[in-house]
């Protein structure tokens, strides 16, 4: 405990950066996520095609993708942006299916209703089928959190993993006390991400506090 | 893309895959630890899932296991198992790597078994015991096959697990397909990198292939794979496994 005093800027410092760079992949993640799911919702064809791709690059192991990015954005290896794109196409790939999902578990009936009432495509789609599909997309967004905070980690190993860095300098200096400091501060910071999303959960979704339907990520979370 | 070109011409060339620290015994190496490590972890979890999914109890232990699971940094789990290993006199040997992804593969194993019984209908489930079925059969005969594409899924999320793992745990021991990785980044030699890179992410795209014309081999005829899954405008059926297991993935 002596060594968390004596360091607590760095792990703070490294905390935050590993809340940035687990952040914009949750967040770019979910945003792209959502039309791509609708899509796939809609077209057979669609979410062939795309559940297909993005199945691909989620078999993909973590420390590959990070290495084969700079080949294809053309950055330099060490460029944290790798790991930011990578994280988002995970994030999208475990999304993808919780979207999908999440827009088939509302009621034809209530569509069909809504466009009854007069509400056109995009009315239907923002004051409708979003929301009723609100609560199985929290469910997946918080399985997608938590696994991108805790995978982030790995990248330390290409030099920008945030407390991952606490892993790898721990182990050349056979330390084990800085490691399970980063253990513990990278579970706190999972926690802290999700009890946020329950919390907007709550704000957003008032209706959804009953059990909802769990998500298809559930089983899946990827740890490297 | 010139690094692509070099790591392709590496790995075509045969002299590359012979020897000690050649492609042949990296590839081999990384499989004999995933093997071992999906294989041990089956045999505590498939047993245990089967067993919870038949009962109904024990459920949320299930889903505590496979939620806490999925926070834990796993890179800081193996560094500090191996340090550990160390500490306790062990020296660098396979042991912590193995029960790490031993208890890695445990959650998803744990949790297709149990949803795959789960999911099987209650309906099922009474004309078997009103069939005069003992519980052992009704498990063996009933649950037990109308699991498998499930529990098949999750042997699936397994093995890509293990097999991601596998690669870095090449940062804290010898052998398998992370070494050409560890070794590129440390020399700063970016081929090298790609290298591993590229034969690791065969490795997985092709285990997941096999894995995934097992999981359609092991399907009962008549039984759509994932059965519990909800499409288009159909409503959720009530059910027991309203829980929060659900089938791994099933899209192949």
């Amino acid at each position: 405990m002596s060594w968390l005093w004596a360091n607590l800027d760095l792990v703070l410092r490294l905390t935050a950066e590993h809340a940035v760079l687990a952040g914009i992949p949750i967040v770019v993640g979910f945003a792209a996520s959502l039309p791509l799911g609708w899509l796939a919702s809609r077209s057979r064809v669609a979410r062939g095609i795309l559940l297909t791709a993005f199945n691909v690059v989620y078999t993909i192991p973590a420390l590959a993708l990070f290495v084969v990015l700079p080949g294809v954005l053309g950055t330099r290896i060490l460029d944290p942006l790798n790991v930011v794109v990578a994280l988002t196409l995970y994030a999208m790939a475990m999304m993808l299916r919780g979207a999908v999902d999440a827009f088939g578990s509302v009621s034809g009936d209530v569509l069909a209703s809504a466009t009854a009432q007069g509400f056109s495509g995009a009315g239907r789609f923002w004051t409708v089928q979003l929301p009723l599909a609100g609560p199985v997309l929290l469910a997946n967004l918080r399985v997608v959190s938590v696994s991108t905070v805790s995978l982030l980690s790995v990248a330390a190993l290409v030099g920008s993993g945030g407390l991952g860095y606490l892993f790898t300098n721990g182990y050349q200096r056979y330390f084990v006390d800085e490691i399970v400091i980063g253990i513990v501060f990278t579970v706190l910071l999972a926690l802290v991400f999700d009890a946020i999303l329950v919390l907007a959960g709550r704000v957003l979704l008032p209706w959804s506090r009953r059990r909802t339907a769990t998500p298809r990520a559930v089983v899946e979370g990827r740890a490297a | 893309m010139n690094f692509f070109v070099d790591a392709f011409a590496f790995i075509l060339d045969p002299a590359n895959w012979a020897g000690d620290a050649g492609i042949g015994a990296r590839l081999a190496r990384h499989l004999a630890l995933t093997g071992v490590s999906v294989l041990l972890a089956a045999v505590v979890a498939v047993p245990l899932g089967l067993l919870i999914g038949h009962t109904g109890r024990g459920r949320a232990a299930v889903i505590g296991i496979t939620g806490a699971a999925r926070a834990l940094p796993t890179f800081g789990v193996l560094i500090l198992f191996v340090l550990l290993g160390i500490q306790f006199g062990q020296g660098l040997s396979e042991g912590p790597v193995i029960a790490v992804l031993v208890i890695l593969a445990i959650p998803p194993l744990l949790a297709g078994a149990y949803a795959g019984v789960e999911a099987v209908d209650d309906v099922t489930v009474d004309a078997a015991r009103a069939q005069g079925m003992t519980e052992w059969q009704l498990l063996t005969r009933v649950e037990l096959p109308l699991a498998l594409p499930l529990l098949a899924g999750g042997l699936r999320s397994a093995t890509l697990q293990v097999v991601a793992t596998a690669t870095i745990a090449a940062y804290v021991a010898q052998g398998g397909l992370g070494r050409y990785f560890i070794e590129g980044i440390q020399t700063r030699d970016y081929v090298r990198a790609v290298i591993g890179a590229i034969l690791v992410a065969l490795l997985a795209l092709l285990l997941d292939g096999i894995l995934a014309v097992v999981q359609r081999l092991v399907t009962p005829r008549g039984v759509s794979r994932g059965a519990t899954r909800t499409t288009g405008t159909t409503a959720r059926r009530p059910s027991r496994s309203s829980g929060a297991t659900r089938a791994p993935v099933t899209e192949g």
